[in-house]
């Protein structure tokens, strides 16, 4: 009887060596461990046997199932390694073929530089308020210290809509509406459009825009002012970038100063985008004029504060070398979609 | 304002060693911002006075002599010229073999570097040097009308210079212009003496300015002639003195050199005084024959209407009763602080010269000057404000000068209408306010060291700050702050933050909402444009809005810059097709751009108040899509805006500018949030649009009210959907909208989502009709839902669209 059951094993363990797909061994699988296979048929004869063989035997049986089971297994997964090594050969891409496009828009690179600039205030704690682009002559002039008839009125090219309302020149009347209404300590940017009777070429534009920015406490000093703006230009353009305050004049603030910033180019040492003085003009900016804050009845003897304007359109065309004005408002695709 | 580095040196002898740019560098920290500067002697290099020993001619050239020049040297140099004007003796500047001249002798344009002269052989004669023109100096006639329209420059009547002297030097071009942005408020330094004084407080060093000594005859000039000022709002101060026995001639080098420096041609010494005292004090002075003053005496008035005057550049001109004029017994002889009059001007012939220097309304003569076209140097001065107590010095100066240049005789005394003399006013003294103001920590010693050197005089006793006119800025603590910041260096200031308590900061709603817009347009495709807020009012009819149209009501600006851009947007469409027509017309294939940006809706006109500024989010595209790509934008819009309503489509949207059968008013109930279509073809074609366009507007301020950034989770379905298909032919005009109303309305609870899975126009179904297929999906939250459920659900739907004449397909 043993020697039957050699047999079977060592035919079968030819046969799935043999085997080299999935449905041989199964058929193998089959005609030897199936209802009606060989071993099976070997189990079954088992009753044949005298009684005290039977346990033995049966042992034997075992045995062999196990080993073919075990073969037949092994060899199961050595042929789905290799379908599977077959299957990812034969799917190899060309890699460097063109992608398939994502059709995503692209932003302004006025508002790309404008969401900069948001960041950078919102983290230090700024609100961002808005104003009216349509202002009466109040609250763009006279409330900033700027009286009738003087000279800063024409210097500024004012559209007028009627004797007492225009189109704002600058985002400064939003610092007025902010202090007359919001309740004190103020710390506020306001982005907006803004107008001036200036002809559109490469560096002007009749239709622009501002970042104004306010900050009113009760000791808010000059040196905050600067550390507050080499944050800001830091951080706008760069960790190496050095800034130089100027003193200038504004009839809102005083002191006064202008802001320049290394040239972010060259880093200073002179180039074609500095015109060769290594350095750029970027914001004005002082200390809010006591006037200003009486006129809106805050006393300029228990608060302070500084404020500064930044010119939207410069910061875009310096920050990403756009050399032409025009291309701003055109609204090209080809333009755009480089941002 | 630009000034002549030379003549700021003179003043300030302490930077004498100063170059130009560390001049400029140190003046713009402290304040008075240097633009750029000019070098006069830029690319001249070994240049010498020489002087002719010997001319003669040259043997093979009928044009040329040849000449031995001392240019100081052991032996003279032969040099070979053709200019015609040189003689023995002549003095002269000579560049030497290997230097450099600024320009050839023709006056154009000087090369970048200049031209380099080297010894060579001109027709065979050796020559080793070049007497030059005032041209190849880099210069003009203009500046040195001496010198001869063709040939070299000669010295003439110059004892101090010696051959092999520096002829640069000689001529006064060793000298640099600084070029100077004046901040409005600082009228005092639109002068030679006041950039000095900034510039001794700058570098720390002295301030020498001119001393003006009592000068004149026993004379007094009010004997002579009489003032009377009739309107002295205009005219603060009119002061005047007078030069008997004048003689016109040029004015002496060193005025000369200065004043072409600054700029400015010298004419003969009267005028160039005046001149010269205009740059020097910062005080327009004006010189009359007084032979032509009718009647010896000045009247200062305001002009008629409709009166014509004829100024000395022999321009005449309309003036009006706000303009000031200056009349003598019979007439107007100049417009205050403009221009002098024709007959009035100083000619070889004068005999007695009356200088004037007064002091006028700067905004009157500001507007005046624009109304009558015209901007002269004086006028540029008179209208930031001059300080009247500035004339005095002025006109005495100029009377100084004329004893020192011996151009005639000063007549005693001055004529002085000053109604109300202007005082120096006070401001207190706080070293801690200003303290406080700059976050600095300076003592009141420091602090008082540079305001006594900008000439502010501090008295102990009343703790004052005693101001000097001529600092008109000078007003409040502030004012006192900022000087001591610049002369302490605002580099000095330390930078620190603010350490104010924390402020919330942040976005307001509706900057977020309009955020999330653009990137919802942007992930969808569309690009952000920027289009300008005015606009024609003729795109009014090229939209064919109709005559009665509200959005007609526009904002008009009175002083546009022409039609184009008069009227304020009240729609924001005509910018969205003005981009994409010139896209198109730029052969882009496709273009998808969206803004976001206001309209301007008066509620009143003429405007009283503000008007309703409402910022709309305009889609607008060409190119691949339909009016179902830009819909899908708008919705997924909304959605993400937090809006979980449906949102109805009515095709009734009323919209001239859009295709009649393709537009739709965008509702959330009752409410527009906005509307979308496909541009009319014949609005496409006013704007040269050539293909088909689509475009959606979408009130920001509408969606603002149910937008929302709350979101709440409402678990994942457990239980399994049922799905259930309906497929109907319905008339045409039948919109989907009202057959998703009736699914909506009588789906009930279990209802989960629709969608419409299939359209079909065709043969089968007959014209006119449509047939709609849309699967249901049903689902419960608690449990799995019974057929019956579902059954009784799809009963109610189709009885509803029953109730709207539709029945299933079979």
């Amino acid at each position: 009887m043993n020697e039957v059951l050699e047999k079977i094993r060592a035919e079968a363990i030819a046969r799935i060596d043999a085997a080299r797909d999935m449905s041989s061994l199964n058929d193998i699988r089959v005609a030897i461990l199936g209802k009606k296979g060989e071993l099976t048929s070997v189990m079954k004869s088992l009753r044949d046997l005298p009684p005290e063989e039977r346990p033995s035997f049966g042992k034997n049986v075992n045995i062999v199932r196990d080993e073919i089971s075990q073969r037949l297994d092994s060899m199961k997964a050595e042929l789905a390694k290799k379908a599977r090594e077959v299957q990812l050969a034969n799917e190899t891409i060309d890699v460097t073929l063109p992608p398939k496009k994502m059709t995503y828009g692209h932003r302004h690179p006025n508002n790309i530089a404008l969401g900069e600039v948001e960041r950078i205030f919102t983290g230090m704690g700024y609100e961002v308020v808005e104003g009216p682009e349509v202002e009466f002559d109040y609250y763009n002039f006279e409330a900033l210290n700027i009286p009738a008839n003087h000279p800063a009125k024409d210097e500024q090219d004012t559209f007028y809509i009627t004797k007492d309302m225009l189109l704002r020149t600058q985002t400064s009347g939003v610092q007025v509406h902010t202090m007359e209404h919001q309740p004190l300590p103020i710390r506020m940017i306001a982005p907006g459009r803004v107008f001036r009777a200036d002809e559109l070429d490469a560096t002007h534009s009749p239709n622009f825009h501002q970042v104004e920015g306010l900050v009113v406490d009760r000791n808010v000093t000059f040196a905050d002012l600067k550390g507050t703006l080499e944050v800001f230009a830091k951080k706008l353009f760069g960790e190496d970038t050095r800034v130089k305050f100027r003193p200038h004049h504004f009839p809102f603030t005083e002191p006064s100063a202008e802001m320049d910033v290394t040239c972010f180019k060259c880093g200073g040492k002179g180039c074609r985008m500095c015109k060769g003085e290594g350095w750029i003009e970027i914001l004005g900016c002082g200390m809010v004029h006591p006037h200003v804050l009486e006129m809106c009845s805050i006393d300029p003897n228990e608060y302070q504060g500084f404020a500064f304007g930044v010119g939207l359109e410069r910061i875009a065309m310096l920050k990403y070398e756009i050399d032409d004005m025009h291309l701003l408002y055109e609204n090209d695709v080809r333009f755009l979609k480089q941002f | 304002m630009r000034t002549s580095l030379k003549w700021i040196k003179a003043l300030v002898p302490g930077i004498k060693d100063v170059g130009p740019q560390e001049y400029l560098d140190t003046m713009t920290l402290a304040g008075q911002k240097g633009e750029y500067y000019v070098e006069l002697n830029k690319n001249l290099e070994k240049i010498v006075v020489g002087k002719v020993l010997s001319v003669e001619k040259h043997p093979d050239a009928d044009k040329l002599v040849i000449c031995q020049v001392d240019v100081g040297q052991e032996a003279p140099v032969q040099i070979v010229t053709g200019a015609p004007n040189v003689f023995e003796g002549a003095v002269v500047p000579v560049v030497l073999d290997g230097g450099k001249v600024a320009g050839g002798h023709d006056g154009s344009a000087p090369p970048e570097n200049g031209i380099k002269i080297k010894k060579g052989k001109l027709r065979g004669v050796e020559s080793f040097g070049m007497m030059c023109s005032i041209e190849e100096l880099g210069s003009s006639r203009n500046f040195y009308p001496e010198a001869p329209e063709d040939g070299i420059y000669i010295f003439s009547g110059r004892d101090d210079i010696k051959p092999g002297d520096d002829a640069v030097a000689a001529l006064g071009l060793d000298d640099a212009v600084i070029e100077y942005e004046i901040t409005s408020n600082r009228v005092d330094c639109f002068s030679i003496i006041g950039i000095a004084r900034e510039a001794a407080v700058a570098f720390n060093t002295g301030f020498m300015p001119p001393v003006v000594e009592a000068t004149g005859n026993s004379e007094d000039v009010n004997d002579y002639v009489s003032v009377e000022v009739r309107d002295a709002d205009l005219c603060p101060r009119f002061t005047a003195r007078m030069v008997k026995n004048v003689k016109i001639g040029p004015s002496p080098d060193w005025m000369q050199r200065r004043l072409a420096a600054q700029g400015i041609r010298p004419i003969n010494n009267i005028v160039d005084i005046t001149n010269y005292v205009m740059e020097e004090f910062g005080q327009p002075m004006h010189a009359y024959d007084l032979s032509t003053i009718r009647g010896s005496k000045i009247i200062v008035r305001r002009a008629d209407d409709g009166e014509k005057f004829v100024t000395l550049d022999g321009q005449e001109r309309d003036l009006d009763s706000d303009m000031l004029m200056i009349c003598d017994a019979e007439g107007p002889i100049g417009i205050g602080g403009i221009m002098g009059g024709e007959n009035s001007m100083i000619t070889g012939q004068a005999d007695t010269v009356l200088f004037e220097a007064a002091n006028f309304n700067g905004t009157n003569v500001r507007l005046s000057g624009k109304r009558l076209g015209m901007h002269t140097d004086a006028q540029a001065k008179f209208e930031k404000g001059l300080d009247p107590n500035n004339a005095e010095d002025a006109i005495n100066r100029a009377c100084q000068l004329v004893e020192m240049l011996g151009c005639g005789e000063v007549v005693g005394g001055m004529v002085d209408v000053y109604p109300v003399k202007k005082e120096s006013w006070t401001v207190p003294f706080e070293p801690e306010r200003i303290n406080k103001l700059l976050g600095t920590s300076l003592t009141a010693d420091e602090m008082l060291d540079i305001l006594k050197r900008l000439e502010l005089t501090y008295d102990e006793e009343t703790g004052l700050l005693h101001i000097p006119t001529f600092r008109q800025d000078l007003l409040a603590t502030c004012d006192i702050a900022e000087e001591v910041a610049r002369f302490f260096g605002y580099a000095n200031v330390p930078s620190t933050l603010p350490d104010s308590g924390a402020t919330a900061g942040g976005l307001p709603f509706d900057l977020r909402v309009q955020d999330l817009a653009r990137d919802v347009a942007e992930f969808c495709g569309y690009s952000e444009a920027m289009t300008f807020s005015f606009e024609s009012p003729k795109v009014f009819d090229m939209l064919r809005l109709d005559a009665d149209d509200p959005l007609r009501s526009a904002i008009t600006i009175a002083n546009p810059q022409g039609e184009d851009y008069s009227i304020m947007r009240t729609l924001p469409v005509s910018g969205m097709l003005t981009t994409l027509a010139r896209n198109y017309n730029r052969r882009n294939k496709e273009a998808k751009l969206y803004e976001m940006a206001k309209v301007y809706l008066p509620k009143t006109l003429p405007l009283t108040e503000y008007p309703d500024e409402r910022v709309m989010f305009t889609l607008g595209f060409y190119g691949d899509g339909d009016f179902f790509t830009l819909k899908g934008a708008v919705e997924e819009f909304l959605d993400k805006a937090g809006i979980k309503r449906k949102r109805d489509y009515d095709p009734n949207a009323g919209k001239n500018f859009l295709h009649p059968g393709r537009q739709a008013n965008i509702l959330l109930g009752d409410e527009i949030l906005g509307y979308l279509g496909e541009v009319h073809p014949d609005v496409c074609d006013s704007y040269d649009l050539g293909t088909r366009a689509y475009i959606a507007v979408i009130d920001m301020a509408a969606v603002d009210k149910y937008a929302s950034f709350d979101r709440h989770f409402s678990g994942i379905a457990k239980y399994p959907a049922v799905t259930r298909d309906i497929s109907m032919v319905v008339n045409k005009k039948t919109l989907a909208g009202s057959i998703e109303h009736v699914i909506e309305k009588n789906g009930g609870s279990i209802l989960e989502s629709y969608e419409l899975f299939d359209i079909y126009e065709g043969e089968q179904i007959g014209l006119g009709f449509r047939s709609l297929a849309y699967s249901l999906t049903f689902r419960s939250k608690e449990r799995t839902l019974e057929d019956k459920e579902v059954n009784a659900a799809m009963d109610k739907i189709l009885k509803g669209l029953g109730e709207l004449g539709i029945a299933l397909r079979e």
